[in-house]
């Protein structure tokens, strides 16, 4: 097909910021499409979804707490993508940060432990998602294994670890047999930030990684150094960057805020260990730092809007028994269209009459 | 106590897993050795178990669930061939895409049969060859979708190595910039390539949920499609050394089942990850023995003449 891309000179900036918004528009036309043909009027359907929680005080608290972890895990993967390494594990470095901040809230269970136990269990959820991080950056280093498959494997090796501890070792004696712990003691929750509702401090631990994301990738050198090395690697080279640190580096940041995300997930919306910990917000995530356009402040926004799928899928399986993969398909639908926005946005179609080939 | 009988059981259950991950790395090498690296192939495969099972469950006829398989598998291959050829966005995350809105429109279309059962494709057996002790059954009694694998995988090698098309095709994976200047449509080539893999993990995902096990339950793939993707690293990128990379990884997630059987009091956790680790294992060994030769060299750069 006699087809051509042209790429245009001078994008203004506000056409650029329109990519997300159009994106959005036809994410919700192909929503519109999806809910006639599952037999919903679509707009009944749009206003359970996308306009009810919006108009609660409740659900839009659910909505800031269901948007924070792929907040801090966007940014993680913001610093991944930025350096062009594909980090597509965070969901399970997620599961090991929360593992191992975990650990301690089981260890001191019962014990007169002091308030530095939740602290604690922050700082090992963060070690914990950068080790698990850490493993696909040395595979890459030292092999050249491909750290979207690695990182990728080590989610369902994280998942079966998870399951094993809550159905086996850290199975609650006291809980009818329910593969679950016990709830966690006051210390090692999250408090509220309100009495009324269910805003937790990690709202608080997301907005300061917002703020220090902006500060490291825009004016340092090593976020220099990690955008330089992703966009034009032989130029870093030259500029004396080491190329494998810069790789360990991003997956450690990555892997300790998917981490942290876990811990706070686990400390508190759910406040015990349970064999599901995740509706998918490592994958969700990437959707999130890429809607975002790799930059903290755009991830907050997009993790909003993408919380919102979340909530709204849920309030659509309740009421109108819809299944909760209609989330999914928002989701997907989102990435494929902020995918092809941004080319629309940048470039020309043009046809090319002819014999040139396509 | 192992007799011959249970051997052959366990060979057969060999194939039968490793066939779906030899259907779907297939394809995914045809995608790749034209330059697209597909990371939707757990998404075409899912869909193509979704829309294979409602399909043959309504019809009440395998055949049509198989081909309806196939021609979802395609369909949403032309999704990820639109972004990422066509576009010519990052091919990496328009694979991701692919794969999150095929997990979920397959959620959609089976939500409807969770809980219902088919009859599995029937084993076709040959005159004498399979009463043949231990292999008997393993090579000559399965189902359609075994000798369906094996007559693709010998099309491909044939095609790849020895017909103008592959060479083409080859070519345009090598170097795109070149194939165009001699004329070659490249995009139009990586279209087909895309599309092709995307039919073979339509029919992967046919033969799990008509075949090996004959019901629907979502994300029923549990990883399959990235599995695939490994072994086509794992093979470096040639189709013989697919088949023993698929019955390697099929003999591995056998095992782990029979291990569990039998009780040795190893968490059933662990061995359900074997898989998994085993994939890291597999990819870490031959990234260190070989640095990634074999790979096509335009495999992930996206084509934009002239640009």
């Amino acid at each position: 097909m006699p087809l051509k891309l042209e790429r245009q000179e001078n994008v203004s900036t506000l056409r650029l910021a329109a990519a997300p918004l159009v994106a959005l528009l036809v994410t919700l036309v192909v929503g519109a499409v999806m809910f006639v043909l599952l037999g919903h009027d679509p707009i009944r359907a749009f206003t359970i979804y996308f306009i009810e929680p919006l108009g609660d005080p409740w659900t839009l608290q659910e909505l800031v707490v269901k948007a924070c972890p792929l907040l801090l895990i966007g940014i993680g993967l913001a610093f991944c993508y930025r350096a062009n390494r594909w980090n597509i594990g965070a969901e399970g470095q997620y599961v090991a940060g929360a593992l191992l901040g975990s650990w301690l809230a089981l260890a001191t269970h019962g014990t007169e432990a002091g308030p530095w136990v939740l602290p604690a269990m922050l700082v090992l959820g963060a070690i914990g998602g950068a080790l698990w991080g850490l493993i696909p950056a040395f595979l890459r280093v030292r092999f050249g294994s491909s750290e979207i498959l690695t990182s990728l494997m080590l989610v369902y090796v994280a998942q079966y670890g998870l399951d094993y501890l809550v159905r086996g070792p850290w199975r609650d004696p006291a809980g009818f047999n329910f593969p679950q712990s016990v709830t966690f003691d006051d210390v090692a929750l999250m408090p509220l930030l309100f009495e009324e509702g269910r805003l937790h401090g990690g709202i608080i631990v997301a907005l300061v990684a917002v703020a220090a994301a902006t500060f490291v990738l825009g004016r340092t050198l090593v976020g220099f150094s990690i955008e330089l090395g992703g966009s034009a690697p032989r130029a870093a080279a030259f500029a004396g960057f080491d190329e494998r640190r810069v790789t360990y580096g991003v997956f450690a940041v990555s892997g300790a805020l998917a981490g942290i995300a876990g811990i706070i997930e686990v400390a508190g919306p759910i406040g015990q260990m349970q064999p599901t910990i995740s509706p998918g917000y490592g994958f969700t995530a990437i959707i999130a730092a890429m809607l975002g356009r790799l930059h903290p402040v755009g991830i907050l926004v997009a993790s909003l809007v993408l919380a919102l799928t979340y909530i709204g899928g849920e309030a659509a399986q309740i009421s109108m028994r819809m299944p909760f993969d209609v989330t999914r398909v928002f989701q997907g639908t989102l990435l494929i269209a902020i995918l092809a926005a941004d080319v629309l946005v940048r470039y020309r179609i043009r046809r090319v009459e002819g014999t040139s080939h396509a | 106590m192992l007799d011959a009988a249970i051997i052959g059981a366990v060979f057969a259950s060999v194939v039968a897993a490793a066939t779906t991950l030899l259907l779907a790395s297939l394809g995914e090498l045809v995608a790749e050795r034209a330059g697209t690296l597909n990371l939707g192939v757990e998404g075409m495969m899912i869909v193509g178990a979704a829309v294979g099972y409602a399909t043959a469950y309504s019809s009440g006829s395998l055949l049509l669930g198989t081909l309806a398989a196939v021609l979802a598998g395609t369909a949403l291959s032309l999704v990820f061939a639109g972004l990422s050829v066509w576009l010519a966005t990052n091919q990496v995350a328009s694979g991701l895409a692919t794969t999150i809105l095929g997990l979920g429109i397959a959620g959609l279309i089976g939500s409807s049969f969770v809980g219902t059962r088919l009859d599995a494709a029937p084993a076709l057996d040959l005159p004498v060859l399979t009463d043949l002790p231990i292999i008997g059954r393993a090579v000559f009694g399965q189902d359609a979708f075994v000798y369906a694998s094996l007559l693709l995988l010998a099309a491909v090698t044939y095609g790849l190595a020895r017909t103008r098309a592959g060479l083409v095709l080859r070519a345009v994976g090598e170097s795109h910039s070149a194939a165009h200047a001699l004329g070659h449509p490249v995009r139009r080539i990586r279209t087909l390539a895309v599309m092709f893999g995307g039919a073979c993990a339509g029919l992967a995902g046919a033969h799990l949920s008509l075949a090996y096990t004959p019901f629907w339950a979502s994300d029923m793939t549990a990883g399959r499609g990235w599995i695939a993707l490994a072994l086509v690293v794992f093979s470096a990128w040639r189709p013989l050394w697919l088949l023993a990379g698929a019955y390697l990884f099929g003999a591995v997630s056998i095992l782990q089942l029979h291990v569990q059987g039998f009780g040795l009091g190893i968490p059933s956790q662990f061995l359900s990850s074997l898989p998994y680790l085993a994939t890291i294992i597999a990819l870490v060994a031959i990234s260190a023995l070989k640095r990634g030769q074999g790979a096509p060299a335009s495999l992930g750069v996206p084509f934009v003449p002239d640009r």
